[in-house]
């Protein structure tokens, strides 16, 4: 166990924090702002994949992919909120929780359908697709800290577009109290749809930003759907700052505990069992995390204030 | 809030039906019932196994179904980890099982505690939250019952255990026919619906509608709901247990992926599915959902692509699950759902 190994992971702990934090941003809001749970929300990330993979396989260039990419990720979550969401958000939790349920079945089959069963694979943008040396020893992806860069770029746009803009305002007021927003005259329902289609842009964007470095395949988004819910009830639901800090807690737990669990482990079992154990009740670490801060703050870490 | 209807255990000598013809409400968990005792002479006449097979599975999770109902359609509790108890029972045999001790006079036992353990200790913890936060802490504990079946290493990990044989009865292998065990979940099921119905109709199920309607004048009428949410909690998580031991039995193997969040999330969509509150809507749901399944990939390996659009429809057109539309057919404008 030495220095670089832990800077490594450390660093890939960061990178899938961000990529949580890129999904949980918009369905923290979402759920926040408008009250609903929108279980497809883990769709939206694999549908940005496919887009992704695609477009650029079409053009020859990812980065002309990610540019219609994103478009088409918006334009999709427009479409699904026109279809079917705006029926919903009157409706109580568990009726949204069944209807979006439904159309993860069905994504996850058209998916098949449309682009094939097999896994995708997306390559590496020829000009992010070295390596760097971080320090002696330490050779890092360009593109995972591109992915890194980025992702800290979006927090903070978002946290200024939030913190310091009209429509950012208008959020934050909706995850306090949308009744009363709408009873001063603002267009609840425009809002609603502004909201809602910028979380699945960001969850088509790190869908896109992760099929060079992960496949894409259906289904990709079911159990980061699971993770993102984790995120978002730990940082406080309708809350950004705290999507943002649980985001990336959770992606270095995790992260950080599949290394070093067996390594633990192996103190007091034999190498062969510490290693298998240890893989397998790593990912308990998030959960137990989250256990843990709802027994103690039983409204997350950064609790909207109602 | 819809008004909850009235048990059928506590309602009066039904009533003259004022229109013939006409199906009563409280009948529909009766021939429900008949149904299924009379299936199996049907099933004689075509591919019995088969039909006998499929059958018994549905009625098992129509048994999970039923005990998540309790809490969910009664005590407004969102368990999103309720697939825990089904492998917690399967893995209770599976592993005993695994050394050697095949009979369900032990099995049962052993299940139906580690349930009520599993549930009282996670229960304890899990209802201090509310709405939301109780489903994802329920959701936690379910991943971790999840992925620590998947690191029992010594007991198949990921690939699960498959059962040298179904239990014993008492040093007596009647498991091993299927008409026998088709009767036996029957039994099972019919039995843990009265248990249920009286649970719901008793003055602790009134506790618990009660603290789902207005927790803070339960506590003023002087009753702290945590304890009969918990004791009800614990009841159904123990239900689920036998519908897990149920389940090893019938597919004579137990996988981590009876436990998997995916797993939870149909339970719910059953419960909903067939009306929430009713206890009998949870057996319609999870017919509708297992039959649909099978009858669907039967015409396509795409009919997921059918079986979505099916769940979205009943949430935009038909409020009440199947039961609501069972209602809307009668044209009963007061048929409670």
């Amino acid at each position: 166990m030495t220095l670089s190994l832990f800077l490594v992971q450390t660093l890939n702990g960061l990178q899938f924090g961000i990529l949580l934090f890129f999904i949980a941003a918009g369905l923290t809001l979402v759920f926040g702002v408008m009250d609903f749970i929108n279980l497809a929300h883990g769709v939206q990330y694999m549908i940005g994949a496919y887009l992704a993979a695609m477009f650029t396989a079409l053009t020859g260039n990812f980065f002309f992919g990610l540019m219609l990419a994103l478009p088409s990720a918006l334009l999709f979550g427009l479409l699904l909120e026109f279809l079917i969401f705006r029926h919903l958000y009157a409706r109580d939790h568990l009726d949204q929780v069944l209807a979006t349920f439904g159309i993860i079945i069905f994504l996850n089959q058209a998916v098949k359908v449309v682009w094939g069963a097999a896994p995708l694979s997306v390559p590496v943008p020829e000009i992010l697709s070295g390596t760097v040396v971080l320090m002696d020893g330490l050779l890092y992806p360009v593109y995972r800290l591109a992915l890194i860069g980025s992702g800290l770029a979006i927090a903070l746009i978002l946290y200024i577009l939030v913190s310091y803009t009209r429509i950012g305002m208008l959020v934050r007021a909706g995850a306090t109290n949308a009744p009363m927003v709408s009873a001063l005259g603002v267009d609840i329902s425009r809002l609603f749809m502004v909201v809602f289609g910028f979380g699945a842009m960001l969850a088509g964007f790190a869908g896109a930003m992760v099929a060079p470095i992960l496949s894409v395949e259906p289904g990709m988004g079911d159990n980061l759907l699971i993770l993102t819910f984790v995120v978002i009830v730990i940082g406080g639901i309708g809350s950004i700052r705290g999507a943002f800090i649980a985001a990336l807690l959770v992606g270095l737990v995790d992260t950080l505990g599949r290394i070093f669990g067996p390594f633990l482990l192996r103190l007091i079992m034999d190498p062969s069992a510490a290693s298998q154990t240890g893989r397998a009740l790593a990912p308990m670490l998030i959960y137990i995390l989250m256990a843990a801060v709802l027994f103690f703050r039983p409204a997350g870490l950064f609790p909207v204030r109602k | 809030m819809t008004p909850l209807p009235e048990p059928s255990t506590t309602a009066a000598p039904p009533r003259p039906a004022s229109r013939p013809g006409f199906v009563r409400r409280e009948w529909l968990p009766i021939i429900l019932f008949v149904l299924l005792a009379l299936l199996p002479f049907a099933a004689m006449l075509g591919p019995e196994k088969y039909t006998l097979s499929l059958v018994t599975r549905v009625m098992i999770f129509a048994l999970a179904a039923i005990s998540l109902d309790l809490i969910l359609g009664y005590g407004a509790l969102v368990s999103f980890g309720h697939a825990a108890f089904l492998g917690i029972g399967g893995y209770a045999v599976g592993i005993l099982a695994a050394h050697g001790f095949q009979d369900a006079a032990l099995q049962v036992p052993v299940a139906l505690l580690a349930s009520g353990l599993f549930a009282l200790l996670t229960g304890a913890i899990s209802l201090r939250t509310k709405g939301v936060y109780f489903i994802m802490i329920t959701l936690a504990f379910g991943q971790m019952a999840f992925f620590f079946a998947i690191s029992l290493s010594a007991y198949g990990g990921d690939d699960g255990l498959t059962l040298a044989s179904r239990s014993k009865l008492f040093g007596l292998s009647w498991l091993e026919n299927d008409r026998f065990f088709y009767a036996l979940v029957l039994a099972l099921l019919i039995g843990c619906y009265a248990l249920t119905r009286a649970i719901v109709a008793s003055r602790f199920g009134r506790v618990i509608r009660g603290a789902k309607e207005n927790p803070v004048r339960m506590e003023a009428v002087g009753f702290s709901p945590f304890r009969y949410q918990l004791a009800v909690y614990v009841i159904s998580g123990m239900i689920c247990g036998l519908a897990g031991v149920l389940l090893a039995n019938q597919a004579e193997f137990v996988a981590p992926a009876y436990m998997a969040w995916q797993r939870s999330g149909e339970l719910i969509v059953m419960v909903i599915l067939g009306g929430l509150g009713s206890l009998h809507g949870a057996i319609i749901g999870a017919a509708a959902f297992l039959l649909l399944e099978e009858i669907l990939s039967g015409y396509t390996e795409h009919w997921k692509l059918i079986f979505g659009p099916f769940l979205v429809l009943v949430v935009l057109f038909a409020r009440g699950g199947l039961l609501g539309i069972l209602a809307k057919v009668r044209g009963k404008s007061g048929g409670g759902r």
